[in-house]
């Protein structure tokens, strides 16, 4: 490991030490700025020490103590209860950084860019890089956001018992977007942003790492490791799209798949089941079949039947249709496709509807339904699938 | 004698200078001496930005899930009908009374925070 991705991975922990120490954001990012150039030097002659994080801390905590004590504006009595309070690291600082770097007070965006900024460590302009947005724009969210956590003062802790199981949603949430936004970009080539799922599933593993009970975090990561299996089979040479039926599956990842099994075994086990594990479970049984034709369908539409009992949102309609078209024939697959709201503009739901009815041999509503898709924004993948798709028609 | 509510409203985001800043100040604190002395001051705050506020809305009724939203409330048909100062230890303990006030079924309640003086800015 390099000095500076060691950094960066202890970087997160520090941080979350020292924001609970200085209750300044800000503050403890820039301590552990300084800190971090005093380790690049003393590291490179001295060699890493045998607890970096500590170190870090230790750095940084007197930096912090050395603002404060410039800042005239300070009093001292607050630069003596800085030195009262208890530095060491705690085991629930990084929970207590992901939960405030999540909380529902704050827009979607910010929760996304603070949590990828202040618990993955990464800089703004990479941040602006993934979501293709300017720099100044997540700069500029960022900072609103800390100033809202500073002076609405948005609490530094883990959700008690009873708020938990809402407030680890929306961790999975912000986590789980990370992860969709990179593994199927909605712009441009597919893969353009994969890094960015590369970060969700070390978030994934960071939490799964500080709640190793908790059956909706192991049930995310195992989601997010058997739906990343795939990648290399996904695209062919031209960079087109390669059915799930038709792909090479010696190509996919087993050790991502046979990990996301474990994790989802593990997670059943706590009999408190979820949304994640769930879709973790359908995502593993399509990694367990050999074939295409060895799937177990039915196993996978009974699954999507149970998770749109916790949410019966178009997107899980959708994939419960394709499921239910396998097992009973495309006709079943379009009855369920029938009165979805709210996908008017949703280019899957289109398509999925088209080849229901390519399938069907309605290649004329087949066609009508194709030109809806390509008419809605898609990455370029996608485009060009659904082109072809188009063109196959003999009517087209 | 009754009581009236006198709300303020004016621009902000705009990076005032110290200048200016210390002439609104001295403005207010004329009108706070003045309207101290008659008697008339009941109460009063000063509101940090519209960037620090949480809009409350509790979805189905009394006792229903709150659904929390970055930012003031936008005025739409309803209007503001009432406040409350509520002194919490922080947000959280601050957005779980809101969810509890009538309002936040029957509408929305926007939560924000007052501005510190005492705090060094």
């Amino acid at each position: 490991m390099t000095l500076g991705e060691t950094i960066r991975i202890e970087g997160g922990r520090v941080l979350a030490t020292l924001i609970r120490f200085t209750g300044d954001i800000g503050l403890a990012e820039d301590a552990l700025q300084e800190a971090t150039i005093v380790a690049l030097e003393r590291w490179t002659t001295d060699g890493v020490p045998a607890h970096p994080a500590a170190w870090l801390t230790a750095v940084a905590r007197n930096k912090a103590l050395d603002r404060i004590r410039r800042d005239a504006r300070r009093r001292d009595k607050e630069i003596e209860a800085h030195y009262e309070r208890p530095f060491e690291m705690e085991e629930d600082d990084s929970l207590r950084l992901i939960f405030t770097c999540a909380h529902p007070a704050l827009s979607m965006e910010a929760r996304i860019g603070l949590t990828l900024r202040l618990v993955g460590g990464l800089k703004t302009s990479e941040i602006a890089g993934l979501f293709l947005v300017p720099e100044a724009t997540v700069g500029q969210r960022i900072s609103r956001a800390k100033k809202k956590i500073a002076l609405a003062r948005i609490p530094y802790r883990v959700p008690s018992p009873h708020e938990l199981p809402d407030r680890l949603a929306g961790v999975l949430a912000v986590i789980y977007l990370i992860f969709t936004t990179g593994h199927h970009a909605f712009e441009g080539p597919l893969d353009s942003r994969f890094d960015l799922a590369a970060e969700a599933i070390r978030l994934g593993r960071l939490l799964v790492g500080l709640m190793p009970d908790e059956p909706e975090a192991l049930g995310l990561l195992a989601l997010m490791l058997a739906t990343t299996a795939r990648q290399r089979a996904r695209l062919d040479e031209h960079g087109d799209i390669v059915l799930l039926a038709d792909q090479d599956r010696s190509l996919w990842d087993l050790k991502a798949i046979n990990e996301a099994s474990l994790l989802i075994e593990k997670a059943l086990r706590r009999r408190r089941v979820g949304p994640y594990q769930i879709q973790g479970a359908i995502a593993c049984l399509h990694g367990q079949a050999r074939s295409d034709a060895e799937t177990d369908w039915r196993q996978i539409s009974d699954l999507y039947r149970f998770l749109e009992s916790f949410n019966d949102g178009p997107v899980i309609r959708v994939n419960r249709a394709v499921a239910e078209s396998k097992v009973f024939g495309p006709e079943a697959g379009l009855e369920l496709l029938e009165g979805i709201s709210g996908v008017d503009s949703w280019h899957l739901y289109w398509s999925t509807r088209a080849d229901f009815l390519r399938q069907l041999g309605r290649e004329a509503e087949a066609a009508v339904a194709y030109r809806s898709a390509l008419a809605m924004n898609m990455n370029d993948a996608d485009r060009r699938f659904l082109e072809r798709r188009l063109a196959s028609l003999s009517l087209a | 004698m009754p009581l009236y509510a006198a709300l303020i409203y004016s621009e902000e985001g705009g990076e005032a200078s110290p200048e200016e800043w210390s002439k609104v100040m001295a403005e207010y604190n004329e009108f706070s001496a003045k309207a101290g002395a008659a008697g008339v001051i009941q109460g009063g705050e000063a509101l940090e930005e519209t960037t620090t506020a949480t809009t409350v809305h509790v979805k189905g009724g009394k006792g229903g899930e709150a659904v929390h939203t970055d930012g003031p409330f936008a005025e739409t048909k309803e209007a503001l009908g009432g406040f409350y100062l509520l002194k919490c230890a922080d947000l959280d303990e601050a957005l779980g009374w809101a969810a509890q006030i009538p309002g936040a079924w029957r509408g929305r309640v926007e939560v924000r925070p007052c501005v510190d003086f005492s705090q060094a800015q």
